[in-house]
């Protein structure tokens, strides 16, 4: 038994089918779990294997294997192309050699120390004094502190000349406290997902801000029930994060246009016709698929069908201007989009996704956007997210409420939620911040696909202003 | 690969790994490994076409490993030989042995202990490359069809330094689908251990019929309460969420369990509403990640009344509560929710005037403290009048709390139940599913 060779294996395939590539995926994690100044968890994880793609007949089809022998993988082409070639007689879309270039390059993801050099003893440590830090009352009675870092190596290889590599320095963390009195429990959290190295768990800002979150979940123990009306809605980059996502971010994907997700994840509210005309929100708002920006969750070079990652507008001055879509969407649509075919890892094929969709900052201060409110509120970190399969009707959730009243923030309210429709909630920005309220939040959770997928996305923001919005409460 | 030889590799595999694993361990260490795998054709269909076909196969190996009362978690995917895998096994658990010194001593540590030994293994009668594209693609040609074909071998087991050996594998199959009318849709399910064509033509046409109802103009509907029947589908995703803490016992002790007014007795459910864990139902292994056999059936709640959270053996050794060996996470793993008297010939009279919600969408929370949840209907949801189906509906958004609809709002359960299996596919194809009846229910609350 050997180990298969990328190029050995290309050569032996190529001539049976019109193209091929194999796609190496290695992830190694660690995950550490502290509840209460417990550890509840400690686990390292590796994942590694390889998917094959083959091209027969203008058909894409694919076959995985955690087998990686030279047998393992030969069993895995054959897999691949015995049902590709059938599946090709019924086939969605004709696909060319045009959907698959031959990119070649390299891309690392920034960091000063590898992940890798975090000893079990230091993280221990720094989630031991997070829990610590969390533990400010005796009504604290859940404090969760977690991380998972990991080191992820994407090999690519193709028939038609591609060749490149993509290694990736990844670090999530979530603190969180639940307090609780005789009436009442609530919670307040924070957390981030990010490209970065061993430094971003050693940054010691994260224990004060535990200490900082604690006090919140206290606060809102005392706190009213958000009221039950129409105002404004000043949305913290940390909730803004959740909106892009699911609203502008999951109707743009050009696979849920054509259908392919109907079935599961849903489509969208959007048609193909609507891109470059359609005004998705007020002139204000200016949203980007940015895949360089450092340090981002979700940045990178290729996409998993090599397809080099540019950045692009997808709404200008409230226009939308291109979805999300992969060369095969925008081959089977006819309408622009961008590098974002992705796989969640060796064992799924490339669908479309988002990546890093981020909203531009606009030039109002926080302070000048509190100042013109009237009658609204302050909301921060999601806790609750839904909208409907085509991504029109939503309703979403946050920890933390600050009612605005006459142009100054005043009282902290508990169970703020909000809902609206999509296009009209858009339409309804009315201040967008400036560079000093932006924020980049990443998420590893995002659900697609069938067979399904989790990847990891990023989102950058600034604060944002919503005029008359449905705002309600939890039950008194 | 068929079932005996992916079944039988993946029975070596753990057994070849665990044995030489404890022959490696010292006196002051225990260790549990695990298996699960797949052999698997998935094939996305869109507008009855394949849009992607994907074959995988994958094994994974874990073991949680114990020393001296610490406790931490290797896993790897193997690699498809026994020596490799093997020395991928032996540095990780060389790993673990340093990392463990790192570690604090874990107070609610659950010891090993020989919980027995059991094997499952249900071979199916599959269809395999051109038959399966051809059976699906010639019966769905003549409509819009989308949907995931996943079907093959799944297998996962467990050995630990105690002697205890459980090992589950079947052969199976889903063909997860909807049937559209432009936007409108209807959804379906066809999931067995034996493709038999007739039946998968039978779901069809079925679904086809339905999909009739959708040819009238949608009504829109202004927001308030309506009576409404929610059928078993619809019912199967509003059970979901009690996968998310509703009834674990360590969610209740933090402050994430939504029925804990019901715990506390603040909050009554409807003396109609009943709900148990019922492994007789076959769609998941009995065993949990530590080999603990739960019992066959559990009454969770009972007549409106809960018995029992579900609570695992490290959440009783924490809170000094009695285990029922839960999972370690703490959710069903076999719902069922206990029929009732309605008919089936009985639920559009019974219904009146009202809604016919056949799937709802993406719930959450929007207030777990009371057991608020929202979501949107989906598919082919219906306007009835006076026991007659007027038109499909806008798709609508709800916002309702389970001690309403499960207490005094719920008017009547079906006296039939139908299986949902589990069609979830992230990372792998798993295993289980839920049985449920439909439910009459007089206020149902939209809001959007």
């Amino acid at each position: 038994m050997t180990h298969f060779n990328f190029e050995s294996s290309i050569s032996k395939f190529k001539n049976q089918v019109d193209w091929l590539s194999l796609r190496f995926y290695r992830e190694k994690s660690h995950s550490y779990f502290v509840r209460n100044e417990h550890l509840e968890e400690c686990r390292t994880e590796l994942d590694q294997g390889v998917m094959i793609e083959v091209m027969v007949n203008g058909h894409l089809g694919y076959a995985a294997t955690s087998d990686m022998t030279t047998d393992g993988i030969k069993q895995a082409f054959l897999r691949a192309k015995k049902l590709s070639t059938h599946a090709s007689a019924y086939k969605a879309a004709n696909f060319t050699l045009e959907q698959r270039p031959p990119s070649r390059g390299k891309f690392q993801s920034p960091y000063l120390h590898r992940v890798s050099t975090l000893a079990a003893e230091e993280i221990l440590d720094i989630l031991m004094r997070s829990s610590q830090s969390l533990n400010v009352s005796e009504r604290i009675v859940s404090r969760y502190a977690a991380t998972e870092v990991k080191e992820t190596q994407i090999q690519y290889l193709s028939s038609g000349g591609a060749e490149w590599e993509q290694e990736l320095q990844l670090v999530e963390t979530k603190f969180q406290a639940t307090a609780q009195s005789q009436k009442d429990t609530q919670t307040r959290s924070f957390g981030n997902s990010v490209q970065g190295g061993a430094e971003v768990l050693r940054n010691a800002e994260l224990i004060d801000q535990c200490k900082v979150t604690a006090e919140e979940s206290l606060e809102l123990l005392e706190a009213d029930n958000c009221p039950t009306e129409l105002m404004d809605v000043l949305l913290a980059p940390d909730q803004m994060q959740l909106q892009i996502h699911e609203s502008i971010g999951h109707p743009l994907e050009l696979d849920r246009i054509l259908g392919d997700e109907r079935n599961y994840a849903g489509w969208s509210f959007i048609s193909s016709d609507d891109i470059g005309k359609l005004q998705y929100g007020s002139k204000l708002l200016n949203v980007v698929f940015d895949p360089h920006q450092e340090n981002e969750f979700a940045s990178y070079a290729f996409d998993d069908t090599g397809n080099p990652a540019k950045f692009e507008f997808l709404i200008k001055d409230g226009v939308l201007l291109r979805g999300l879509g992969s060369l095969e969407s925008q081959k089977r649509l006819g309408v622009p989009g961008v590098a974002n075919a992705r796989a969640s890892s060796w064992n799924r094929a490339p669908i479309d996704r988002m990546a890093n969709i981020n909203l531009v900052p606009g030039s109002s201060t926080l302070e000048e956007m509190i100042a013109s409110v009237q009658k609204g509120i302050l909301l921060k970190t999601n806790k609750s997210w839904s909208i409907d399969d085509y991504r029109n009707k939503f309703q979403f959730g946050c920890e933390y409420g600050q009612l605005i009243e006459n142009g100054k923030l005043t009282r902290t309210v508990k169970n703020p939620n909000y809902r609206g429709k999509t296009l009209q909630f858009w339409n309804s920005l009315k201040a967008v911040g400036s560079p000093k309220t932006y924020e980049t939040y990443g998420s590893p959770y995002c659900g697609k696909g069938e067979p399904s997928q989790v990847i990891r996305v990023g989102h950058g923001s600034p604060c944002c202003l919503f005029s008359n919005v449905e705002v309600f409460g939890g039950l008194s | 690969m068929n079932f005996d030889f992916f079944n039988d590799e993946s029975r070596e595999l753990l057994k070849f790994i665990s044995e030489a694993l404890f022959q490696d361990l010292h006196a002051d260490e225990s260790l549990t490994v695990h298996f699960r795998g797949e052999d698997t054709e998935y094939v996305r269909w869109n507008q009855s076409k394949v849009r992607q076909n994907t074959s995988v196969l994958q094994r994974n190996l874990s073991f949680e490993y114990h020393n001296n009362g610490r406790r931490l978690s290797k896993s790897f995917t193997a690699q498809g030989v026994l020596e490799w895998d093997l020395i991928t096994a032996r540095e990780m658990l060389t790993e673990a042995r340093k990392e463990a010194q790192a570690l604090p001593p874990d107070p609610f540590l659950v010891e090993f202990t020989n919980h027995g030994t059991s094997t499952s293994e249900y071979r199916g009668h599959l269809l395999e490359g051109e038959d399966l594209i051809k059976a699906i693609a010639s019966s769905a040609k003549e409509v819009d069809m989308a949907g995931l074909y996943a079907g093959g071998s799944i297998a996962t087991g467990n050995r630990n330094s105690k002697g205890q050996n459980h090992w589950f594998a079947n052969e199976s199959f889903f063909m997860d689908y909807s049937l559209y009318n432009q936007q409108l849709a209807v959804k379906s399910c066809y999931a067995d251990f034996q493709w038999e064509q007739n039946k998968f033509n039978e779901s069809l046409n079925l679904a086809t019929q339905q999909l009739e109802a959708t040819n009238r103009p949608r009504k829109k509907l202004a927001p308030g309460n309506y009576r409404a029947y929610l059928a078993p589908p619809a019912i199967s995703e509003i059970a979901s969420m009690f996968a998310w803490g509703p009834l674990s016992y360590r969610a209740y002790k933090n402050g994430a369990n939504a029925l804990k007014k019901l715990q506390d007795k603040e909050r009554k459910l409807s003396a109609q509403f009943s709900l148990s864990e019922n492994f007789h139902l076959g769609l998941t292994p009995r065993f949990n990640s530590l080999g603990e056999l739960a019992p066959e059936k559990m009454h969770l709640i009972e007549q409106g009344e809960l018995k029992q959270l579900l609570v695992s053996s490290r959440s009783a050794k924490e809170y000094n509560a009695l285990g029922n060996y839960a999972s370690s996470s703490e959710a069903p793993r076999s719902l069922e929710i206990a029929a009732g008297s309605l008919s089936k010939s009985k639920i559009f009279k019974e219904l009146g005037t009202g809604l016919y919600l056949s799937n709802l969408h993406y719930i959450n929370w929007s207030d777990l403290q009371n057991a608020r949840i929202t979501g949107m209907t989906r598919y082919a949801c219906l306007w009835v009048e006076n026991g007659e189906i007027v038109a499909p509906i806008e798709d609508m958004r709800f916002d309702v709390s389970l001690f309403d609809i499960f207490g005094d709002g719920l008017l009547g359960v079906t006296d039939f139940q139908e299986i949902d299996p589990s069609v979830d596919t992230y990372f792998q194809r798993n295993l289980g599913g839920r049985k449920l009846p439909g439910m009459l229910i007089r206020d149902f609350n939209f809001t959007l």
